[in-house]
């Protein structure tokens, strides 16, 4: 890995270098565009650091290898684009329901399906979260630079070994290829899951108040049932019984949902007393929070709000703003982020920049702003 | 001749799918007259002292119900 | 030879087993059992990893070793993650045949071409079972199943040709009438560093066995009749297919990190 200075970096450059950096022990992949560099850099830094790379025969093998590795001991990690993306649903799933961690890195691009494949798209926040069958929550980071793609892919070991849950980090071609200034450091935090005590016998289940059960490794004897069915604390298998269902399914839920504080994250400039806040993430927030400065250098009460984080949703804070501001939401996509926020925020005091292919430029944002205060 | 052998089926393991008589090769079992909850019969001992512990039985049952024990 | 009393105390939770009376998944259990018994290996080093499917609940949660129930067709992508992640593990990969050669067939060539250190047994009951019996790619032609009630208009394939063409390092086929030579061939299977396949014909009274007026016990007599330890034209060749050496995926990654001179993470 890159010793630590200033670089002039790739962003998916830098998410593979923050995942040498966070301790990645395990990569298997695919190659997609715009996703491939993070593969092909790994395919040759990952071995240098130790760690164990592989390419696969597809999305779904990439996805369940690093689950099976993750059980090794291992933080793993993968990188796609949307169609592989979709394809790992069911197996991210799996990571969900046995409380995988591992990291999913989907530098999305235009869609749907092959769509434009070296364009950026921000149209699969939902999916991140609502991707696979059944009830569960998720957690999802959204870089918007080179340094992000460094700092956030070290967050989502961080948070998928904390909360033993899979992480996507949700980028896009733009900030995947885009070239800047990333500045690596090694004086990184990371963290582990939590291995058992030895009189802890149940690993999927808790008492503990942060509904984090501990983990052990495969090989430590502990004869481990890990099932994507449902079970009980000890793994067995329970496919009929309401109480295993409800308990598993209402902790793996509450798991994030009562840990949102300690999740959440997000980017907030000038929204107290504005008028209207730009509400924007991704690439797209680079020309936005752009056009939110020139629009307050002319005097208008512009505020800037950026999810970071963006699931566990940060709902609250965009309520709150719906309630004193009106709203424009900017993103390179027609429906990525746009129903999440039409939740929190009243539908008039709403307004949509959405645009496709390609990013706008400061001045078309702030035309837009200009407009809409208007 | 006489052994000291005690074979034991578990009545509640025992699916009753018959594989352990037709491969004892000293035709030790048979069907008794017992049905299980599957409708099948439970296997008994009609020649324990032919048991020459082979442990065919013991290979072939799909359930682990059976357990031949020589003191 | 071994008591089943004590494989039983050693090897098997959970009983008694969730299988139809004559279902041919125990039998399996208990080869699997005494293989490793008769083995260098130990229980703690092994992880027996499973996809869907009444084969997947053989060693889920009935073997006591460390088991991962995955989901459909991915066993062996999964496994396949714990083999690189942990070499010093004794990775076991236990699967139906729709499971292993139907949705799983893309991850089995692959698993065979990269020669992965593993032991496939691919329990090959010639049907879509556990959702009522539906026709799989192990089934023959014409023949009726819940889902060609007007006979199978596919044609089967023999999974363990494929197998071996992909490259796997030891091919081999048995039945569960074979349990001695099943128990055998696992064994050896354990001491093949490489993609062992083990495809074990065995029977489905209930789904399969019912369609065709037999009981797990004749199906047993059918699997002794219908095979041959010798090439036979009438008789399905029961015995190993194939032995080759080839580069191991596992060793291959290992050795790499090692000239790349990183510390093992």
């Amino acid at each position: 890995m890159k010793e630590p200075g200033e670089y002039f970096m790739e962003g998916n450059i830098a998410c593979a270098e923050g995942a040498l950096r966070a301790g990645c022990g395990f990569y298997a992949g695919y190659p997609i565009t715009p996703a491939s560099e993070v593969m092909n850099h790994l395919s040759k830094e990952l071995p240098k650091a130790g760690g164990r790379f592989v390419q696969m025969e597809d999305e779904i093998a990439s996805i369940a290898s690093i689950i099976g590795a993750s059980w090794t001991g291992l933080k793993s990690m993968t990188a796609t684009s949307g169609p592989g993306f979709s394809l790992m649903q069911e197996n991210m799933g799996y990571a969900v329901m046995t409380e995988t961690p591992c990291v999913i890195v989907n530098v999305q691009r235009a869609g749907p399906s092959t769509g434009q494949a070296t364009k950026p798209g921000t149209g699969d926040v939902m999916q991140a979260r609502f991707g696979s069958q059944g009830d569960y929550e998720m957690i999802a980071l959204s870089p918007n630079s080179g340094q992000e793609m460094f700092d956030f892919t070290i967050r989502a070991f961080n948070l998928a070994e904390n909360y033993r849950i899979p992480v996507v980090l949700l980028a896009d071609a733009g900030v995947g290829h885009m070239r800047e200034k990333v500045k690596i450091r090694d004086d990184v935090n990371t963290e582990e899951r939590r291995r058992p005590e030895s009189d802890e016998r149940e690993y999927f289940d808790t008492d503990r108040e942060n509904l984090v059960p501990p983990m052990p490794d495969f090989g430590d004897g502990k004869e481990l049932l890990v099932t994507g069915s449902t079970h009980l604390g000890d793994g067995t298998r329970d496919t009929s019984s309401f109480e295993a269902q409800n308990r598993l399914v209402r902790r793996l839920v509450s798991k994030i949902e009562d840990n949102r504080e300690k999740i959440e994250d997000w980017e907030e400039r000038d929204v107290e007393d504005a008028d209207l806040v730009v509400v924007s993430y991704g690439s797209m927030s680079r020309p936005a929070r752009g056009a939110v400065k020139k629009a307050r250098k002319n005097g208008f009460d512009v505020g800037f709000f950026r999810p970071k984080v963006m699931w566990p949703s940060p709902e609250k804070r965009l309520r709150e703003i719906g309630e004193s501001s009106e709203v424009l939401l900017a993103e390179l996509s027609l429906r990525g982020y746009r129903m999440e926020v039409e939740r929190a925020v009243p539908s008039e005091k709403l307004h949509i920049y959405d645009r496709l292919n390609s990013l706008p430029t400061i001045d078309e944002i702030y035309d837009r702003i200009k407009k809409v205060i208007e | 001749m006489p052994n000291d052998v005690k074979i034991d089926i578990d009545r509640k393991l025992c699916t009753g799918c018959g594989i352990c008589i037709k491969y004892c090769p000293k035709d030790v079992l048979d069907e008794s007259d017992d049905l299980n909850q599957y409708g099948n019969h439970f296997p008994e001992v009609v020649a324990k002292d032919k048991c020459i512990v082979c442990r065919r039985c013991e290979l072939y049952c799909p359930d682990f119900a059976i357990e031949v024990e020589e003191k | 030879m071994i008591k089943a009393k004590d494989i039983k105390e050693k090897y098997i939770r959970r009983h008694p087993s969730p299988f139809c009376p004559g279902c041919g998944g125990g039998m399996v259990l208990n080869a699997m059992s005494r293989a490793v018994e008769n083995s260098e290996v130990s229980k703690d080093d092994i992880v027996a990893v499973s996809g869907i499917g009444c084969a997947a609940w053989i060693p889920s949660p009935h073997w006591r070793v460390d088991t991962l129930h995955t989901t459909h067709g991915r066993a062996i992508a999964y496994a396949t993650g714990v083999k690189i992640g942990n070499r010093d593990l004794e990775v076991m990969v236990v699967s139906g045949d729709g499971d292993c050669a139907g949705i799983g067939g893309n991850h089995l060539l692959h698993g065979a071409r990269n020669n992965i250190d593993m032991n496939v047994l691919m329990i090959n009951n010639g049907l879509y079972a556990m959702t009522g019996g539906q026709v799989a790619p192990t089934t023959e032609h014409e023949e009726k199943t819940l889902t060609t009630p007007y006979g199978n208009p596919s044609s089967s394939f023999e999974a363990a040709e494929v197998v071996k063409a992909a490259g796997a390092g030891h091919v081999a086929r048995w039945t569960t009438y074979h349990m001695k030579d099943l128990i055998k061939e696992i064994n050896k299977a354990i001491d093949t560093a490489g993609f062992s396949f083990i495809e074990v014909l065995t029977q489905c009274p209930t789904r399969k066995g019912k369609k065709e007026g037999m009981n797990g016990l004749e199906m047993l007599e059918w699997y002794k009749n219908n095979t041959s330890k010798e090439e036979h034209s009438d008789k399905i060749f029961v015995g190993t297919l194939s032995e080759v050496d080839r580069p191991e995926l596992t060793e291959q990654i290992y050795r790499q990190i090692d000239e790349a001179g990183g510390d093992l993470r």
